[in-house]
């Protein structure tokens, strides 16, 4: 935008790394020149994570966590998708419909705990259910708005080749809405995460929320916070990107000409 | 040579045809006692002004909206809803963007047998000059050659009639000349039935056996033109002028800017 | 005017059916730990009797006002000096990405460390977690604006500073304004998580005390029921600001 030269492609590396090094080198000085001893230089973090995987505990507690973001996210898109189809399909439902999920959907996950734990009890299922629940909204939500969005030319063609309603629905209005599809799913997959961690601060012993709170109260372990926190960051980035890579899919493709 | 059909045999008739269109207590009469006829095998044209109701009157011999009044029967049969005996072909952006251009040619074809399919297929990626573009989605596609892949996606489910809502209007100008001459091969070729509605008035004279005319709001047939030249027409031949400024003269409009 | 009062009716007949589906199902179950509807409006109140829903839903608010107000300050300029120059866009847009997916509430710890057991943790709290979706909220804005304005500001001879105050900030305004309505929703959810930082007042410490001293489910389930409503309330505000006549102009696809 600004009217600077083009830059180069090795600026495409260049920048952050500069960045990332300034941010390390302020965060570690920052660290002696306080004279903290409490908040970990950047060392002190590798080093209290190398010894966590060195137990097998990192990697434990980083399996559970992707364990239950996978059984909430799955079961949300399992139940979403067909509920936000029909929703959309059906447009005087969803108007009946859809007041109550925006009362319910403000509603944080951690509210819902006393009553996951009233239902579930304390254990794997609480945080897989909180998860399930703040997934669901944004899967159903896109859903609804992927199919009312279906331009009708693309349905009157369908019904003008003979499609009924159900392969209407299969052969049109599913693939044409499939962009927006991935979009919400993409989104709730990153809300999935964040309440993964809420989740697990809360009901259960295992899992990389669990460590950033545990290692706080046994022991005021501030590498392993800050260590858990960047994990944390990483996995869930790293989510995203290979989320965004389905929408080089040609079949989909399509849907996001305008994305850059 | 008599241009356009042979035979005498009536495929569409439109008797007192009336459209309203009722919104928040407001109604808009758009068709007024619209009567037609089309022969089998004939290439009608209708044209008018802009929102003139060309495009609902269309869209009724679809079955696509149902007539305040009047009746539409094909083949006899009053017509319903919408059919695969009479495919509607948009402008380019008809094409399914999730479907290779195979893919979209077959889109029709569910009722077909797999192995007569690809058959069909490529008769008619051949005929609509797709070649070699089989695999390629409508994004890679130029406006004209999404244009030929809608004709060639109707054309597979081998329809009766052809129902044309101003294709080429996204086109520039000379992929528009082509691509009228494209579509009168093609219609030799298939000998469907085509009612091709237009703003433009050279394309309808280019293109019909016969142009309808069409009024303004609340619309109905003026007049009906035959056009008695033989193809390929020359489109600088006198009686070619004529009959397009007798036509714009019936639309009020002078030919002279 | 009937009509549409008439659109109300189905939504609201299929809110009071799920109630009575509700109060249904609480009463046939044999451990009475979970409220009915009936329950819960007495939990309401309850509440009102003690002169604390006003005081609760005040505490939440003016916690969730700060953190976003400061973030929005903060955000904004930065993310909009970010997306208009491409080197810093480069420079900074990978931190902010794995900085986002980081809940706020696993910053809890640090937010103790720096601020202490209180309402400026919270406030740090909900301050992050609008911090980063309003980042690149701006970020994407000035990104997307057509090159075509900018060219033309610059053709009619508009300085630098020119062309960010009377290109730049129209152009960005719609898509900033619908920006910070989702974040203010993020935030109103947050403020939930916010606040089980021991303070002691607000819809969020009232579902957690609820429940630790005494069991008091219609409580719980009434604090969620406020805060549901009270954020569909902020929403509808919001959305009242972006159809206003002078922001509509973007709005073409609508």
């Amino acid at each position: 935008m600004s009217a600077l030269a083009q830059p180069r492609k090795w600026e495409q590396v260049f920048w952050p790394l500069l960045a990332g090094a300034l941010l390390l080198l302020l965060w570690n000085y920052s660290v002696v020149w306080t004279k903290t001893k409490v908040f970990p230089s950047p060392l002190a973090v590798e080093r209290g994570i190398a010894e966590l995987s060195r137990k097998g505990l990192m990697w434990a507690y980083i399996g559970d966590s992707l364990r239950r973001v996978a059984l909430g996210f799955g079961a949300a898109a399992v139940v979403g998708i067909p509920l936000g189809l029909t929703l959309g399909w059906y447009p005087r439902v969803n108007q009946i419909v859809n007041p109550v999920l925006q009362i319910l959907r403000p509603i944080s996950p951690i509210a819902w705990i006393p009553v996951a734990i009233l239902l579930f009890g304390v254990g794997e299922l609480t945080p897989v259910f909180l998860i399930f629940l703040s997934a669901l909204f944004p899967i159903v939500l896109s859903c609804v708005s992927g199919v009312s969005n279906v331009p009708s030319i693309y349905r009157r063609a369908g019904r003008n080749f003979g499609l009924s309603a159900p392969g209407l629905l299969a052969r049109v209005v599913f693939p044409a809405a499939l962009p927006q599809i991935l979009v919400g799913l993409r989104i709730a997959l990153g809300i999935a995460w964040l309440v993964m961690v809420a989740a697990e601060m809360i009901a259960v012993d295992s899992g990389l929320g669990y460590l950033v709170i545990d290692a706080r109260n046994s022991g005021k372990r501030y590498d392993l916070v800050v260590g858990a926190m960047l994990t944390i960051g990483l996995i869930g980035l790293a989510l995203d990107l290979g989320f965004r890579r389905l929408r080089d899919i040609r079949s989909v493709r399509w849907g996001f000409r305008d994305e850059s | 040579m008599l241009a356009g059909a042979v035979t005498l045999e009536t495929k569409l008739s439109a008797r007192n045809v009336h459209m309203t269109f009722t919104r928040d207590g407001k109604s808009t009469p758009v068709l007024n006692d619209v009567n037609l006829d089309v022969a089998k095998g004939e290439f009608l044209c209708i044209v008018g002004p802009s929102g003139c109701g060309k495009s609902t009157l269309l869209s009724a011999v679809g079955g696509f909206l149902a007539p305040t009044g009047g009746e539409i029967r094909i083949d006899g049969e009053a017509v319903r809803g919408p059919d695969p005996r009479r495919i509607f072909v948009f402008q380019e952006r008809g094409v399914f963007p999730w479907l290779t251009v195979e893919g979209n040619i077959e889109f029709g074809l569910f009722k077909l047998p797999k192995a007569e399919r690809a058959t069909r297929i490529a008769h008619y990626i051949k005929m609509v000059g797709l070649v070699g573009f089989e695999k390629a989605y409508p994004a890679e596609l130029s406006g004209g050659m999404k244009q030929r892949l809608e004709v060639a996606r109707a054309l597979a489910v081998k329809p009766d009639m052809l129902l044309l809502d101003e294709p080429f209007g996204a086109l520039d100008s000379i992929t528009r000349l082509i691509m009228r001459g494209e579509l009168l091969r093609i219609w030799r070729e298939e000998r469907n039935t085509v009612i091709f509605v237009t703003h433009d008035i050279d394309e309808a004279v280019q293109l019909a056996d016969r142009v309808a005319v069409m009024s303004g709001r609340p619309a109905n047939i003026q007049k009906i033109v035959n056009i008695d030249i033989a193809h390929p027409r020359d489109l600088s031949s006198p009686r070619y002028l004529e009959l397009r400024n007798g036509i714009l003269e019936q639309l009020g409009l002078a030919h002279q800017i | 005017m009937l009509s549409r009062l008439g659109g109300w009716v189905r939504p609201i007949a299929f809110v009071v059916l799920l109630l009575a589906a509700w109060q249904f199902a609480v009463s046939r179950s044999s451990t009475h730990l979970l409220p009915g509807p009936w329950e819960t409006l007495g939990g309401v109140a309850d509440l009102v009797r003690h002169g604390l829903l006003l005081k609760y839903i005040t505490a939440s608010l003016f916690r969730v006002t700060w953190g976003f107000a400061l973030a929005a300050v903060l955000a904004i300029p930065l993310g909009l000096f970010i997306g208009w120059h491409r080197r810093a866009e480069m420079a900074f847009n990978p931190l902010i990405q794995i900085f986002r997916p980081i809940s706020p509430l696993a910053w809890i710890p640090i937010a103790i460390l720096w601020f202490g057991v209180g309402d400026l943790s919270s406030i740090f709290l909900i301050f992050l977690s609008c911090l980063f979706p309003l980042l690149l909220t701006a970020i994407n804005a000035v990104q997307r604006i057509p090159s075509v304005y900018v060219n033309a500001g610059r053709n009619f001879g508009l300085s630098e500073a020119a062309v960010v105050w009377r290109v730049l900030y129209p152009a960005v305004l719609p898509q900033l304004i619908t920006g910070l309505r989702i974040t203010l929703g993020v935030a109103w959810i947050v403020v939930v998580a916010a606040e089980m930082i021991a303070v002691n007042s607000g819809l969020g410490f009232l579902i957690v005390d609820a429940r630790n001293a005494g069991n008091r489910y219609d409580l719980v389930v009434a604090g969620m029921a406020i805060i549901g409503v009270i954020g569909l309330l902020l929403d509808y505000g919001m959305r009242s600001l972006e159809q206003s006549k002078s922001l509509r102009w973007d709005y073409s696809e609508d």
